[in-house]
C-alpha cells in the first residue's frame, strides 16, 4: 500500500450535487479497488489560470488515500471515461509529503479557509 | 573616461540562502500557487536558482511542483504581469 493524492477538475456546468455524485463516484471506484481513502476536500468553483475546454472555472477536488500501485490505472480510467471531468492529477507521496498533509489536514496552514473537508461539513450538519 | 570598473563594496552584498534549507521546509505544496508565485517571473517562468538562492535539491523540487500546478490551472503556462 502506498499513499497518494489526487485533485481533479470538474466541469463548471454541474450542480453542486451533481459535484457530490461524481465525487462520491470516484470513492467508491477507489473503495471497490480496497483502497483506504484518507481524506476528501472540496476547494468549491475556483477560476482557472487558463481557460480548460473554453471554460475559465471549474470545481476542484481532492482525494488523499492509500491503495495498491494498481488502483491507480483503474482509477485514471475512470477519470478518462467521465466527461465531467476536466483535468486530473495522481501523484504519490513521498514521507515529508505524507507529514505535510498531516499537518494541512489538521487546519496548521490557514490559507485553506475556503474549503470544506468531508469532516467539517458532518459537524456542520 | 576610465576603463575600470566601478569597485564593488563586499560588505553591501548579501549573501543568499536556501531558504528551504533554512526554514526547514521538506515538502513544496503545488497545491499552494501563492508560494510558487515566489519562484517565477511576470511571464509565469521559473526563476533561475541565481536569483533565488535555492539549492538545487530544492529547485528541482520546486520545478516539479510549479509544472504541476500549470498542469491544474493553478498558474498559467504563460502570464501577462502576474505580479
Amino acid at each position: 500500500m502506498k499513499q497518494y493524492e489526487t485533485v481533479f477538475i470538474l466541469n463548471p456546468v454541474l450542480s453542486e450535487d451533481q459535484t457530490k455524485d461524481t465525487v462520491d463516484k470516484f470513492v467508491k471506484v477507489l473503495k471497490k479497488a480496497k483502497a483506504d481513502v484518507i481524506n476528501i476536500e472540496r476547494w468549491g468553483l475556483r477560476k482557472l489560470a487558463y481557460p480548460i475546454q473554453k471554460k475559465s472555472t471549474g470545481f476542484y477536488n481532492l482525494i488523499e488515500f492509500s491503495a495498491a500501485p494498481e488502483t491507480i490505472g483503474t482509477l485514471e480510467t475512470e477519470f478518462r471515461r467521465d466527461e465531467s471531468v476536466m483535468r486530473f492529477l495522481t501523484t504519490a507521496l513521498d514521507k515529508f509529503a505524507v507529514e505535510y498533509n498531516a499537518r494541512r489536514r489538521k487546519g496548521e496552514f490557514n490559507k485553506n479557509k475556503k474549503t470544506t473537508t468531508k469532516r467539517e461539513e458532518e459537524v456542520a450538519l | 573616461m576610465t576603463l575600470m570598473n566601478e569597485p564593488i563594496k563586499r560588505a553591501e552584498i548579501k549573501p543568499k540562502y536556501c531558504r528551504f534549507k533554512k526554514n526547514g521546509i521538506k515538502y513544496i505544496d503545488y497545491k499552494d500557487p501563492d508560494f510558487l508565485m515566489k519562484f517565477i517571473n511576470e511571464q509565469g517562468k521559473l526563476l533561475p536558482r541565481r536569483l533565488t538562492g535555492t539549492s538545487w535539491k530544492f529547485q528541482k523540487k520546486v520545478t516539479q511542483a510549479v509544472k504541476r500546478a500549470r498542469h491544474l490551472a493553478l498558474l498559467p503556462y504563460l502570464g501577462d504581469s502576474l505580479k
